[in-house]
Order: structure tokens, then sequence, then C-alpha cells
């Protein structure tokens, strides 16, 4: 291997794992995998939480055939690993010529996934408001669109704060399957680093990466928790 | 002169479960019209028919004239002339006392921020509230809630107030303020339709009290004539289930 | 649409690899049996550590917590996958991806159970014990019962992470049932491996993903 030079066993360690000139030779790539997967996951989450607050809103229309397939949407894109998805937008479509770079297979199918999820998310808050909310509105003349829009939908995102963010945070930690297809993202640049140099300090700081980029986030949902749960 | 509401023969069953026989009451103008009776009489189903929350399989539901069942009625239109207050108030916990009593006046009625605020605190002032126009309603006691709810209603300016027995999710003590209210309005001369077991408050407000009892109205007449010489034997059950002579 | 059928749904393609699958199959679910109910175990323990024990543990636990559920669990996979050999540590596949998963999936479960155990009454601990019961008997008896019945819709939501989160150990060349479907992607030529995979995930978790609506839907109902 590398240090092949007779040193102690913590010293071995630290030169495996935080050898400071390997990182230094990565640290341009590594942040600029670290800026893809942040850009990635922002446009995850705006797809995923539009996309899945529209197919709730299309579901409490109630028009029965559209809710059959809002049903089996959500159902088979909560059931696939997410991984599958991307494999299978990356893999399988080009051979009916629809390819697709990986940062749009991964983009789409982790957005697929999310939208499932936070339109059954969505959609389990609108149900929990009352059904005496929808009368009083309609009683005072409001129409449907209106009811919806300022009596139910802001009752309803209320109460669905808590869930969104603790599964927004679960499939944004996604982003790092877009490796398996080659995505310039952390993990992938890391991996292919420590091979590269024979040396799990990209590793290493690619791990680092994610605790720096998602630890707020982890953090930021504990708060919403509280504070969201407290206002009922 | 013609009634303010007017029911002609209103049918009404969940799938085999029939629970209006083909009901016909009049409520003329200006009047308190007090519906009695057991639980399961229908009563409740009859007042939500009034603004059509629920819809008669048959009958007519006439409102100044104009029967609101047919197709190409505007029922929004038609809700803001038919006010309804609920037993469990149902304000929206998300706004102030204010934000409740305007969103109508905004959203249907298309008035600016401030003409709304103006009316809404006329509103809340004909209930005694207006210094609560900022609290939200988990901050209101009951009482005070069900009289931003009557608010609610009457910022619209309706014809016809109707009330799905208002009390009864109150504690004793808060029950006079909503009656207090209810009794101004009808002083004021607003025409109102109400389901409730205030039977007290019928006997002094009332100008007509109805007795329903499985789905059909079995007696009515004035307020002595119901509650002191009841004819049918259900009525005379009924009160005597209640503790009333 | 015959063209369709020919490259994704490919019968002769099917019936071969059908059984290289179906053992992926089997390595899946024998990755799943082992990492739920160690999981569970995991996250129980922690749960209860940090609801029992004293404030620094409380701490500890959430900050365990909280970094595992920060940290991806692919990127947790490949660390402990591709950095153990450098540490000398000789791990055999199947341990190594499950440690990873079992560190990942208590943290879940850890705050599931902690929910779970807060949702129960100060009350309930304190008439079990004034009926002589010990510490232990009386989590075992009426607090531990209790919170996982109030927190079995999302118990059984984390399980279903966990099956699917089997799919990332692909990556690693364990064979289960995503690997042995890229690798038989890549043999024919075809894609239909991975649909026959994707098609036998559904099969294998879409009962599981009902369930947790007609779960989810009474609770709500219940209101």
């Amino acid at each position: 291997m590398n240090n092949a030079a007779p040193l102690s066993t913590l010293d071995r360690f630290v030169s495996s794992f935080f050898n400071t000139e390997v990182a230094a030779r990565y640290l341009e790539p590594m942040l600029d995998g670290m800026l893809l997967t942040v850009g990635l996951g922002l446009c995850v989450i705006a797809t995923g939480l539009v996309m899945g607050l529209m197919l709730a809103v299309v579901r409490i229309q109630h028009v029965k055939l559209v809710n059959v397939f809002i049903v089996a949407f959500a159902d088979i894109f909560r059931a696939l690993p997410p991984l599958v998805v991307i494999i299978l937008l990356f893999f399988a479509f080009p051979y009916i010529e629809l390819s697709m770079s990986a940062f749009t297979a991964t983009w789409l199918a982790l957005s697929l996934v999310l939208s499932a999820f936070t339109e059954e998310i969505f959609w389990a808050g609108m149900l929990a408001i009352p059904k005496g909310q929808w009368e009083a509105a309609r009683s005072t003349g409001l129409g449907r669109w209106a009811t919806l829009v300022h009596v139910i939908l802001p009752q309803a995102v209320r109460m669905t704060v808590p869930p969104l963010t603790n599964r927004t945070i679960a499939i944004t930690k996604g982003t790092a399957l877009g490796s398996v297809v080659a995505l310039h993202e952390v993990l992938n640049v890391s991996s292919a680093a420590s091979s590269e140099a024979g040396n799990a300090t990209p590793l290493v700081m690619g791990a680092l990466a994610y605790l720096i980029l998602f630890i707020p986030f982890v953090v930021l949902g504990r708060w919403v928790e509280t504070r969201f749960t407290w206002k009922r | 002169m013609r009634p303010a509401l007017e029911l002609r023969d209103l049918r009404k069953a969940y799938g085999p479960l029939a629970v209006l026989h083909g009901v016909s009451l009049s409520v003329p103008s200006s009047q308190l019209v007090f519906i009695i009776g057991p639980s399961g009489s229908g009563k409740s189903t009859l007042l939500r028919c009034c603004n059509l929350l629920e819809v008669p399989q048959s009958g007519a539901v006439l409102v100044d004239g104009k029967d609101i069942t047919l197709a190409g009625v505007n029922l929004n239109e038609v809700r803001q002339q038919v006010g309804m207050v609920f037993q469990s108030f149902n304000l929206y916990p998300h706004m102030t006392a204010l934000g409740n009593v305007t969103l109508a006046l905004r959203k249907v009625q298309k008035m600016d921020k401030a003409q709304a605020d103006a009316e809404g605190l006329q509103a809340l002032a004909r209930v005694g509230l207006t210094d609560k126009a900022q609290n939200y309603p988990g901050q209101l006691s009951g009482g005070q809630q069900q009289r931003v709810g009557i608010a609610r209603s009457l910022a619209l300016k309706p014809k016809i107030l109707l009330f799905d027995e208002p009390t009864s999710a109150l504690d004793p003590e808060l029950v006079g303020s909503v009656l207090q209210v209810m009794r101004e309005l009808r002083e004021s001369g607003m025409t109102m339709l109400v389901v409730s077991h205030e039977m007290g408050f019928a006997r002094a407000a009332a100008d007509h009290v109805v007795f329903m009892d499985q789905g059909q109205i079995v007696e009515q007449g004035s307020p002595q004539a119901v509650f002191d010489s009841p004819q049918h034997l259900r009525l005379r059950e009924f009160l005597a289930s209640l503790g009333q002579r | 649409m015959d063209n369709l059928i020919n490259v994704f749904f490919n019968p002769d393609i099917m019936v071969k690899v059908w059984p290289f699958l179906l053992q992926g199959l089997w390595m899946t679910v024998l990755l799943s049996l082992t990492v739920v109910p160690l999981g569970l175990i995991g996250g129980l323990g922690v749960a209860l550590a940090g609801n029992q024990g004293p404030r620094w543990l409380r701490w500890t636990t959430v900050v365990y917590v909280d970094f595992f559920r920060a940290f991806p669990p692919l990127v947790l996979l490949i660390l402990i996958y591709f950095g153990l050999p450098f540490l000398g540590i000789d791990m055999p596949k199947f341990a190594a991806v499950a440690m990873g998963f079992l560190l990942n999936t208590s943290s879940y479960y850890g705050e599931v159970f902690r929910a779970g155990l807060e949702s129960v009454p100060r009350g309930q601990m304190e008439a079990a014990r004034a009926t002589g019961l010990n510490r232990a008997q009386a989590l075992g008896n009426v607090v531990i019962p209790q919170a996982t019945r109030n927190v079995l819709p999302e118990l059984i939501s984390n399980t279903l992470e966990v099956i699917k989160l089997t799919a990332l150990a692909s990556v690693v060349a364990l064979p289960e049932l995503l690997n042995n479907a890229r690798q038989a992607q890549a043999l024919t030529y075809n894609p239909t491996p991975i649909v026959l995979a994707a098609l036998m995930y559904l099969l294998l978790l879409w009962p599981m993903v009902r369930l947790l609506s007609r779960l989810e839907h009474r609770s709500t109902a219940v209101r």
C-alpha cells in the first residue's frame, strides 16, 4: 500500500483516514460535488413538494377514475426502492430511445418518490380537517376552490409540516444514490478519489461533507416538529 | 306576504334509512321558528336542507319565493342570504375573530380590506365582541366563539339565520350570553329558524314552535299551545322526559 | 407496442433470469429478516436509554439518532465496506452490510420508539409501580406495549423503508435482488431483468403499503 515506512498504529490510522495531503488534493472536486448535491437536493424538494400538493388537490376533487391512478401512483412509488427507480430510468429507458443524464434520472426518480409520499401526507392532512370547517366556509357562500385555498389548506399545511420535513430529509439523502449512475455528487467523487489515491481520506471527507450538509437539516427538522406540534 | 323560507314536502334518505318523510314548513319574515324533538327526529337534517348542506331527494326549499333545489341555482349566492350557526362553532382556528368574520366579505363579496374590516367590526359589535376582534378562537371562551360564529353569518347581511343547536356544546354558564344575542337579533327583526333544547328560550322568544318526531312534523303552534296544552301523545311524552310541565 | 414488450417485458429473458432473481430475492429477505429485528431491538434500547436514563444519556441518544439520521445510508455502507479493510478489519460482506444498516435503522426506530414512549402518560408508570411492579416489569407490561401500539403505523412505515434499503447493498455487490437484476441486465443486454425485479419488489412491498394506508387513515378517522 502507501506509507510503507514503519509507523505506529495511530499514525497509520491518521494517514489512512485523515491524510491532509490527500485531502488538499481532492478538496476542489469535493466542493463541486457538494454544490451538485445541494443543487440536486433543492430541485428534488421543489418538484416533490409541488407535485405532491397538486396531486392531493386533484384527489380532493373526488373524480373516481383519476383518483384510482393517483392512489396507484402513490402506492407504487412508495413501495419501490428509490435506487430501483433511478436504475430503471437511467438504464432501461435508453432502450426505447429515451435516454436521460445521470442528473435528470436521479432528480426525476427522487421527485417521483418524494411526491408519492408528500401526496399521501397532504391528503391525510386535508382529511384531518374537521368537516365543520368545510361546512362553515361553504355556508358563508365561499366556493369550493376559495374554501380549499383560504380555510382548508392553511390548516392542513400546518399539520403536515413535521411529517413533510422528515420525509423530505430522508429522500434528499437519496441524492447519494446518484453515485450509482456516475453522477458526480459527493459520494461518487469521494469513492473515486479514494480508489485513485488508495487512501480512505476522501471517503472521510465525503462523510464529513454529508454531515455538514445534513445535520443542519435534521436539527431544523427537530425544531420544526416541536414548534408545529404545540400550535394545535 | 311571502314567507322568508318555505319547505315543501321534503324527503331525505341515507340509502335505505329514511330521515325526512315529507316535511312542509313555512317561516314568515321576521319570525323565530323553534324546532324541538328527540334525537334522530330529523330536525338537524331538516335545518341543513335549508342551505343545502344536505340535499333532499325530493321536495322544494324556497328562499324568498325562489326554489333553491333547482339546477342552475347559484348556491354560493343563496348561502349569503341563508346564514348558519353551528353547534361546534366551526371557527377557523388560523384566523383572528375579525378574520373569521371578514373572510367571506373579502373573497365572496369582493370587498376591499378596509371596508370588510369596517363591516366585520360592526357585526362583532352586534354580538358584543369588538374588543376581541384580534383574538384567535383558541383564546376565546365557548360562548365567545359561538358569538363570533353568529357575527360571521351576520356580516353577510342574510335574510334568514339557521341555528343548529347553538348552545348544546356550551358550558351552562356560557349559554346565557349566546341566547341574549339571539334574543336581540329577533328583536331587530331577523328571521330565524332554530333547532335547540332551550325550552325556556322558546317560551320567551319563539313565535312558533314545531315538534318533530321520526322525520315528520307531529305538532306545531304557539309556544303556549305546544308547551302548555300538547295534543299528541309523543309530544307529551317528549316534554315529560325533559321535565317540562 | 410489440417493441416495448420485447424490450421491457421479454418473456424469454424473464424465464431465463427468474431463478437468478429469485436467489436475489431470497438474499433480500434474509437481509431484511436480520436487520429489522436487530434494528427494532436496538431502537427500543436507544429510546429506553434516552427515556429512562439520566440527562447526559438522553443527550447522547439524541446526538446518536440525529447523526445517523443525517448520514445517508449509502455513504455509511461504503464507508464501512471500503474503510474497514484500511483498518485491517476483514469482515464478511453480509456482516458489513448488516452493520451499516443496523446503525442507520436503529436510529430511525429509536426516534419512533422515543415518540411512542413519550406518548404514554407518566401516570401509567406511577400506577404500575404503585402496585408493586419493579421498573422492568412496569416498562415491559405497561409502558412499552402502549408505546408500541401508539406508534404502530410509524413502525410499519419504517420497516417498509428498511426493506427498501436492502437494495443499496447491490452497490457493494451483495447478491440481493437489485444486484442480480443488474448483472442479468448486463449479460442479456436487455432491461427486462430490472423491470422484473421492480415487479418483484412491488409484489413484496405493495401489501405493506396498503396496510399502512389503511392504518393511517383509521387513526385520522377516529378523531
